[in-house]
């Protein structure tokens, strides 16, 4: 992160994060460094469940895969930051979820450079927000001069429970070369209320039918994580809490 | 076992419903029909409790085949204490309820379904997966214990079968994808499954190639031509009327009733037009 002083709201990666709560939290613990080696794969997976800061700096090396999946639930400010290096014909999988009420404020940055050709991303990004709770996604894709066949997805939507609930969401595109494809999508909407009605009228009470549908906006972020069952049972706790 | 009495409804600021009276006995089949506008939408959704739809003045009184124990139901208004069920819960056809004071998944729980003009896509649920929460949602509620997954597959498969669905389209998302006629088609599995007391089915037929027509005809009578039953057909046209005979058709006009009668009612409107019965 290479962040010595604390960071203000004047930094455009800092913008919207609980800067009192980061005081608090000061200094940060360091990055922490991966290099996946050629033809390596990486995995991991972090369930941010108390509050705290993560930085995570992947470099993946030629060939090689990485997935990371998120689920970023707890304390007041809850902040994972990944940096991300694809080198030729790399992949890199992101699927991040996360759930916040009350006054929560919870961030996920992520800088995903393709520096070589051929290397492929792709990032799930699902937020359920209540209260008054704060969720960020801000989410750069940098695809450098050379990089040329680079294919990159950004899927980004949130999902507001109540009217005071805040979401951000910044899909950015940098692209230096012209043989790419990069796709991104972003949505920020609220419960079908029709779509409540319906499940109402069939006899499920109001917060399972709201429930039933946030579990179907969560679904399969999570597929194909090593702890996929228990970061599934933990979302779907926090979305009972929620509703 | 329905018994609407003066109901007027706003949707919005707007009045829709103004002053309509109508009563269901148990065993009866009854056909609404009337002009686009007349409010025949509003009634089934006022009477299923879709929010925004306000009762301004009247009364709906329900008499469910076992009352709803649990949430913020209203205490019956007759005492009957001959075989309690849970605490909360009675089991009877004598004292009706309120149904204006109930949430609408205790309506549900009560006995009553509606089957919805446009069937609603929810995005990520699987049909199976909605139907045995809301069965057993509704069972709960009525203090029954909830059937096991292999108990409820069975009563989905058979009522899959019999209304022609196969069952990869219920382990699909609720309604997405569906055509018109298979989304109706759903609410006729979906009827069937939860085997309600009384359906207020709202335009049913619509979207509905012939063939689809005759099975989802059928279905109704299959699932509720029943003595301890009743369904409120609303529709704009007599050929579902071929298939599922009514024992009485009102003409809905201007947010009331205008015109009861028998089934030839129906044949007549289909002749006449709405302009001069609805007067």
């Amino acid at each position: 992160m290479g962040t010595a002083t604390l960071p203000t709201r004047g930094d455009e990666a800092w913008r919207y994060s609980d800067i009192d709560a980061l005081a608090r939290a000061w200094p940060l613990p360091a990055a922490e460094c991966v290099v996946v080696p050629a033809d390596g794969h990486f995995a991991r997976t972090i369930f941010q469940n108390s509050g705290s800061v993560h930085t995570l700096d992947i470099a993946i090396g030629t060939g090689a895969t990485a997935a990371i999946h998120i689920l970023n639930i707890g304390g007041e400010y809850g902040r994972v930051e990944l940096n991300v290096t694809l080198h030729e014909g790399a992949d890199f999988k992101l699927g991040a979820v996360q759930i916040g009420g009350g006054n929560q404020n919870l961030e996920i940055i992520t800088t995903v450079t393709h520096a070589e050709p051929s290397a492929t991303s792709s990032q799930i990004v699902r937020s359920v927000l209540a209260g008054t709770a704060t969720g960020t996604y801000l989410g750069k894709v940098a695809v450098a001069r050379d990089a040329q066949l680079t294919d990159s997805v950004q899927s980004v939507k949130a999902m507001l429970l109540d009217r005071s609930a805040t979401a951000n969401a910044k899909p950015e595109l940098e692209i230096y070369a012209d043989d790419v494809k990069c796709a991104h999508g972003c949505a920020i909407g609220e419960l079908d209320p029709m779509g409540l009605f319906y499940l109402q009228a069939r006899g499920i009470a109001p917060a399972d039918a709201k429930k039933l549908m946030l579990q179907a906006f969560v679904a399969g972020v999570f597929e194909g994580a090593a702890d996929e069952e228990m970061l599934t049972e933990a979302a779907l706790k926090k979305l009972g809490d929620l509703v | 076992m329905l018994q609407i009495t003066n109901l007027h409804a706003n949707v919005g600021d707007q009045p829709i419903l103004k002053g309509l009276t109508l009563s269901l006995g148990a065993g009866e089949i009854h056909a609404i029909m009337g002009p686009n506008g007349a409010g025949k939408s509003t009634l089934g959704y006022v009477l299923s409790g879709r929010p925004g739809y306000e009762v301004t003045e009247g009364e709906v009184w329900f008499t469910p085949h076992v009352f709803p124990g649990e949430g913020r139901g209203p205490e019956p208004k007759t005492e009957d204490s001959s075989a309690a069920l849970d605490p909360g819960l009675r089991r009877g056809t004598q004292g009706p309820i309120n149904l204006l004071d109930l949430e609408p998944h205790e309506r549900a729980a009560a006995g009553l379904f509606l089957g919805f003009q446009y069937p609603v896509e929810i995005p990520g649920v699987s049909n199976v997966q909605f139907l045995r929460e809301a069965l057993n949602a509704q069972r709960k509620n009525r203090g029954e214990a909830p059937l096991s997954g292999a108990e409820f597959l069975k009563v989905a498969r058979e009522q899959a079968g019999a209304l022609g669905m196969d069952m990869d389209m219920l382990k699909r998302p609720v309604n997405v994808g569906f055509s018109g006629g298979e989304k109706k088609r759903n609410e006729m599995v979906q009827m069937g499954i939860i085997n309600p007391a009384l359906a207020i089915l709202d335009e049913t037929d619509s979207g509905l190639d012939i063939d689809a027509l005759r099975i989802v005809g059928d279905g109704i009578n299959r699932i509720m031509r029943k003595p301890d039953k009743a369904v409120l057909l609303i529709t704009h046209y007599q050929r579902l009327l071929d298939y599922v005979k009514p024992d009485f058709v009102h003409v809905l006009a201007d947010g009331r009733i205008t015109r009861s009668g028998g089934p030839e009612l129906a044949l007549e409107l289909e002749r006449e037009g709405y302009r001069e019965l609805a007067a």
